[in-house]
């Protein structure tokens, strides 16, 4: 890379990958995989994600991770976005929490509020 | 469609104070001029101190009003929601926060109110990729200073943001810099101080676990202000993940042409190495640093000669903290006046702070400088564990000062606590309730310390044995007056005569606990 120009390019790009649609997915989960995270169980809770993802056949869901967002005390936390809707951040997700999750979440579509960090 | 939010506070304190019935009231009053379609409400977390409970919020213009009746709903539905005209009479007044104190984020990824310089982007994009951090400004400063700046502008802009270390002594970071900028010799290094030893500190570990390339482009700017291209990161060895990280983020930075040799086509090069400590806390003190990064014993050296006459391999030498690092690339982005209009003005900026002990939430707080310690506890940590009542905060690490309630609503910033005798040091903030017992907090305290002194000068290495010996007696109610007299005593010769910040700083704890909690220290002596 050899410019200024070519920085704002990759920035372009990368935006456009952030929004769901540029990747033609319909969501996006995030969980926060911070030491404070895998502490309390996060490598666990994504491999479920991912497991139950594939046990449901559940396609065009991006699965990433993010840092601290310094809410340790609610980790496992995990970040759910669907289409264009607002992200919501769940805490304390352990793995028995996910098939729920997912089926509710991602296949209804609808948020579950008790999990929420903020109600 | 909804085009407007509206949040009322709905914790415990908010609802005995009428939040729902402002609430149903406004959501009466949004049916009535039927609105209910376009204005979403719904409850928050505690946004503001308790004293403007119930706190409404609209979104997205983030205007704060608070209290709020039931009988003040018509009125700001008509006004804000209706005619779009802000309620001045009901905001909150400015006074009332001591710092400037956000809303939410608008991204709802983060929790209440912080002002996010540091922390803006970790926990919002994948620490592994280099895009994401690309994709929210990363890189961009380092872009314009080289596209645009002279390395003398870039530093003035860091002189002029007056942007203080964030590792505890709060030295002025442009300062620094000049200093090294102004040696005749011409190779100079770039040290980055990761080894977050302090016990209950960890906001280090995170913002570079968050946001690693925040650290990188802020190194590798210093290095292009001071003419450095060489970097090291002296990571804690047990931040097995955070080393990872920073590995992977320098390889990604490197592949794009962002570090490395002519980046983005300039002349400027700078390549950043991470070493990884071996568990020692002296190794946080910049010189032993220093030592152990040459591949020596880690011991303090005498100062000064000073790191940025003579710091690593003899050269010229920024040691900054990561948090002070990460603080670089926004100030050079969008300049100092931006970055002093956070804060304080003798404290400009924010401050990361690991809160631990007693307190609801524990976890890491980004807050403007000059916020209160009484509002981290109550905003950001949720108030005091069962109901209990406050009773002291170590404040900065186990070397830092211990204080009472009476300093709870001093502001928050390096001059205020200085001033107060106390410090923020490395921003951990141990909140301890009314069942505390200050003796055992200083005895445990002072173990520690007796375990990591390295030994090389006499106060520390045979002043933090005897304080302990004292501690022990007194716990035991087998102390005399004179064992207390005596403690007082070496502490103070310890704080006064040791060779490095490790000693001097060890019997902070103490003094600071006989100076605001005598009469426990007192009740323990058997007369």
């Amino acid at each position: 890379m050899k410019s200024l120009e070519e920085l704002r390019k990759i920035k372009e790009r990368a935006l456009e990958r952030r929004k769901l649609s540029g990747e033609g997915a319909r969501a996006r989960i995030v969980v926060a995989m911070g030491t404070c995270g895998i502490a309390a169980g996060a490598r666990d809770t994504m491999s479920a994600i991912l497991g139950e993802l594939e046990k449901q056949d559940i396609a065009n869901v991006i699965v990433t991770q993010t840092g601290c967002i310094g809410l340790c005390e609610y980790e496992p936390i995990v970040q759910i976005q669907v289409g264009d809707s607002e992200t919501v951040t769940y805490g304390n997700i352990s793995t028995d929490r996910v098939p729920t999750l997912i089926e509710t979440h991602i296949v209804d579509g609808e948020p579950v509020e008790a999990w929420k960090v903020r109600k | 469609m909804i085009r407007s939010s509206v949040l009322i506070s709905g914790d415990p304190i908010s609802l005995s104070r009428g939040a729902e019935e402002t609430k149903l009231a406004i959501e009466a009053e949004l049916a009535f001029y039927g609105l209910e379609d376009e204005v979403q409400v719904g409850y928050t977390g505690r946004v503001s101190r308790t004293d403007v409970v119930p706190v409404v919020v609209v979104y997205p213009d983030e205007t704060v009003y608070g209290p709020v009746s039931a009988d003040d709903a018509a009125e700001l539905v008509e006004e804000h929601l209706y005619k779009g005209r802000v309620v001045e009479h009901l905001r909150v007044a400015q006074e009332v926060a001591s710092a400037e104190i956000d809303t939410l984020d608008p991204e709802g990824a983060t929790l209440y109110g912080q002002k996010r310089v540091v922390l803006n982007r970790a926990g919002r994009i994948d620490p592994y990729s280099v895009d994401d951090y690309i994709a929210y400004d990363g890189y961009f400063a380092l872009g314009q200073a080289l596209a645009e700046m002279t390395p003398d502008e870039v530093l003035e802009e860091v002189k002029a943001s007056n942007l203080q270390g964030r590792g505890g002594a709060g030295f002025p970071t442009g300062l620094k810099w000049t200093f090294v900028a102004q040696q005749p010799e011409t190779t100079r290094y770039i040290v980055c101080n990761a080894d977050e030893s302090e016990p209950g500190t960890f906001k280090d570990r995170l913002i570079i676990e968050g946001d690693p390339h925040a650290v990188l482009e802020g190194m590798a700017l210093a290095g292009y202000a001071v003419g450095a291209s060489e970097g090291w990161i002296y990571i804690r060895g047990e931040y097995a993940m955070a080393k990872d990280i920073l590995n992977h983020a320098i390889e990604a930075a490197e592949r794009l042409n962002l570090l490395g040799d002519n980046i983005l086509g300039s002349d400027f090069s700078f390549h950043i190495h991470v070493h990884a400590g071996a568990g020692a806390y002296i190794c946080g003190e910049e010189t032993a640093l220093l030592n152990s990064l040459e591949g020596k014993r880690g011991s303090p050296r005498i100062r000064p000669p000073y790191p940025t006459v003579r710091g690593f391999r003899d050269k010229p030498t920024v040691v900054n903290n990561v948090e002070t690092l990460a603080n670089v690339p926004p100030i050079v982005l969008h300049g100092a006046d931006w970055f002093r209009a956070i804060g304080t003005e003798r404290s400009p900026g924010t401050k990361v702070y690991t809160m631990l002990g007693d307190v609801n939430l524990t976890g890491l707080v980004e807050a403007p400088m000059g916020t209160t310690l009484r509002e981290i506890i109550d905003i950001y940590g949720g108030g005091i564990k069962g109901g209990k009542a406050f009773k002291a905060a170590q404040t900065g690490g186990s070397a830092g000062t211990i204080i009472p309630a009476d300093l709870l609503d001093v502001p928050m910033d390096f001059a205020s606590m200085r001033e107060h005798g106390a410090g923020l040091g490395s921003g951990a903030l141990l909140i301890c309730d009314e069942n505390t017992d200050i003796v055992d907090l200083a005895y445990v305290l002072i173990r520690f310390f007796r375990t990591e002194s390295c030994g090389k000068c006499t106060p520390c290495r045979v002043g933090n044995v005897q304080m302990l010996e004292s501690l022990e007696r007194l716990r035991k109610g087998m102390a005399r007056r004179s064992d207390l007299e005596r403690l007082e005593e070496i502490a103070t010769y310890v704080e006064s005569a040791s060779f490095c910040g490790l000693g001097q700083a060890a019997p902070v704890p103490i003094l600071t606990g006989l100076r605001y909690f005598r009469d426990e220290f007192e009740s323990r002596v058997r007369d």
